[in-house]
């Protein structure tokens, strides 16, 4: 039996949030014959994995950390990948957002709470926003492609990290680890839920995908946005500037990065150490497109790959399997996310049984 | 400089050029078959982790070389069937593919941490391999060395001079015209992403069996982005890419030479020097935007869906 793709001439919205749930499916199935293949029981094995880690408020707190920096930077990239513009660096916006806010944090710890915690986060913002302006520029100015400097720009900010905890910041009393000094406790992120972990980054990251989705649904600006990046020709001929929307694309995506990663250290890590990111940058990739390029969606889709963090841990202390089932399970998802997406705008066609070719007379 | 230090500065390039422009050869040939696989970086691992595990099972660097090439074959096509056969956007399945090969090397590597495996052994022509300064550069290296380099030269020829090759570069500049010739864009496409594939794979075992022979995640370091960053510098034209790799790796035995001497700059600025570099020289390469159009493939980046 044969299929043919048919296009269908119009985009299927049943389609759109069908294919996440499909592709969410087909990854947990292939997750379970993946942990037989490792000799783990399958159905134990995705408990443990995905069900087990949620169990109890302490499962709550720390699904709510993992998701919280997911979200902040998964909103930012839904901006820009329906812009069109391809920020894959957001881990390294990430970074240096903690560097900038993190450095105001070392450098002020006196300062009161009221003035300091807003000045380290307006750092963090700045600090990404930072980042992404030197992807901007060399993407309107000299049009270097956004996808390889933002990625080179990733580990020039690692790299520079790990200078600044080893050298100049280094914490004089930390026994010569590799890590600056904690931040004080007036530059340090507010519990809002006492009992728990969660903080204000978890809230901030709510209301900003809330407050995204508003303006990207009813403003002129997120009308442009999505008019370059569907198509690109109409909006020149509409007169929207394409690099004013690269720049505003990367800035509200740097700016989230940034954020997200102030929030970061000075939460749950509360100071700077050399590396600050698992790579929240790169799953925030597939966070954006789970969540269909919408900041409601995005919340979602955060909150199933934080599970994920979560499960890999779990996998690695009840399973003994190791963690690095995370990272497969993430990049099986967006596989298969991918692989659904074609029903959005095809359907498979079965091919009739082409009839028998009849015998004809030669013609004389 | 001595004759000693000048002959192992030049070995020292080459040998961290060559995982560039192995990686590299392969992207451009797929390119130029119109189809841009940002899963360079993904399928390196796959293939470093691939060649590893081979050596280390049957004892033979060589083996592993071959298993590589055939991870890096069997990972690309996955990004071929979703790009060519399910038309998904090869911007995001490239990522994902860069992703996922993070994931899948970390777990299959996972039981190999610390363990040594057999390594590529270097030339040894007896008389030839050690004579002074040419000894070691040009019959002193280890194979892959000399196999990249016939592999670009057959490039080379095939892009300028071949049949087959003018098909591919007609189906990576106008698609829908080389499909109502006649020829089939799927079965060219899915052929130059599996050389790509095998390519990656091998400049994956040329680090983990050769450059630095131990495994660990992050082996690659960026140097997939970097052999897709090149490309771009080259024009899409082989001898570029030669001189291209080898710049980069002057960039990195640079670094590395500095740190050794003990330069008074951190360590890590030493480190991001390739990084930096890379992005010079695309800022350098692409302001002229009317070359970049010019010797770019037209459909590069495209999905082809056959209407008829």
């Amino acid at each position: 039996m044969q299929f043919r793709l048919e296009p269908r001439g119009e985009r299927a919205i049943f389609w759109v949030y069908a294919s996440p749930a499909l592709a969410i499916v087909l990854t947990i199935v292939t997750t379970m014959a993946l942990f037989a293949l490792m000799g783990a029981p399958p159905v134990k094995g995705i408990y443990t994995f995905l069900i087990a880690p949620l169990l109890g408020s302490a499962g709550i707190s720390a699904l709510a950390l993992r998701a919280t920096p997911l979200i902040m930077i998964g909103i930012g990239l839904a901006l820009c990948y329906r812009a069109n513009v391809w920020n894959i660096g957001a881990d390294g916006q990430f970074t240096l957002g903690a560097i900038v806010g993190g450095g105001l944090a070392l450098h002020f710890p006196n300062a009161p709470f009221f003035v300091l915690y807003p000045a380290v986060l307006l750092g963090g913002i700045l600090g990404g926003m930072g980042w992404a302006a030197i992807v901007a520029v060399l993407k309107t100015r000299f049009n270097a492609n956004e996808i390889l400097t933002s990625l080179m720009l990733t580990y020039i900010a690692a790299l520079l990290l790990v200078w600044l905890v080893t050298d100049p910041w280094r914490d004089p009393r930390g026994f010569g680890f590799p890590q600056s000094a904690m931040f004080s406790p007036n530059a340090t992120t507010p519990i809002i839920i006492p009992g728990t972990t969660i903080d204000l980054g978890s809230l901030l990251a709510i209301l900003l995908a809330l407050a995204l989705w508003q303006i990207l649904g009813r403003s002129v600006l997120g009308f442009q946005l999505r008019v370059a990046g569907a198509a690109p020709r109409a909006a020149r001929y509409a007169g929207f500037s394409n690099n004013r929307l690269i720049w505003i694309a990367l800035m509200i995506s740097g700016g989230l990065s940034g954020l997200a990663g102030i929030i970061e250290v000075t939460g749950p890590i509360g100071q700077l150490t050399t590396s600050v990111t698992p790579g929240y940058g790169f799953t925030a990739v597939i966070v954006a497109f789970l969540g269909r390029l919408q900041p409601i969606g995005v919340i979602f889709a955060g909150l199933l790959l934080a599970l994920s963090y979560l499960g890999g841990d779990a996998a690695q202390i009840d399973l003994h399997l190791p963690n690095a089932v995370t990272g497969i399970f993430q990049g099986i998802l967006l596989f298969y996310l991918l692989a659904c997406d074609i029903l959005i705008l095809y359907r498979f066609k079965r091919l009739a049984p082409s009839p028998r070719p009849v015998a004809t007379e030669a013609l004389t | 400089m001595t004759t000693l230090e000048f002959t192992s500065f030049i070995v020292s390039i080459i040998s961290a050029s060559t995982p560039l422009l192995l990686a590299a050869s392969g992207e451009l040939v797929t390119e130029k078959s119109g189809v841009l696989n940002l899963g360079v970086e993904g399928m390196m691992l796959v293939g470093a982790i691939a060649g590893f595990a081979t050596a280390h099972a049957t004892g033979s660097a060589m083996l592993g070389v071959a298993a590589a090439a055939l991870a890096g074959v069997a990972i690309s096509m996955l990004f071929a069937v979703l790009t060519l056969s399910l038309l998904a956007n090869q911007i995001a399945t490239g990522l994902a593919l860069t992703i996922f090969g993070h994931g899948f090397a970390a777990l299959l590597g996972a039981g190999y941490v610390g363990i040594a495996a057999p390594t590529l052994p270097n030339l040894d022509i007896p008389g030839l391999s050690t004579l002074p300064v040419i000894g070691p550069i040009v019959f002193g290296q280890n194979i892959l060395v000399y196999a990249s380099l016939a592999i670009l030269g057959t490039i080379a020829w095939f892009l300028r001079r071949s049949h087959y090759g003018l098909i591919l570069r007609a189906v990576g500049d106008s698609h829908d015209a080389a499909h109502a010739i006649g020829y089939k864009v799927l079965a060219i496409r899915y052929a130059a992403i599996g050389f790509g594939g095998a390519m990656a794979g091998i400049a994956g075992a040329y680090l983990s069996l050769y450059y630095s022979p131990l495994w660990s995640q992050d082996l690659a370091a960026g140097r997939g982005w970097i052999a897709l960053a090149l490309v771009v510098f080259s024009a899409w034209r082989p001898l570029w890419l030669l001189i291209g790799a080898y710049l980069f790796g002057g960039i990195t035995f640079l670094s590395l030479y500095l740190q050794g001497l003990g330069v008074p700059i951190p360590a890590p600025f030493v480190s991001a020097l390739p990084y930096i570099g890379t992005v010079v020289v695309l800022v350098l390469i692409s302001r002229d935007r009317r070359r970049i159009r010019l010797n770019q493939p037209a459909c590069l980046g495209k999905s082809f869906h056959a209407v008829a």
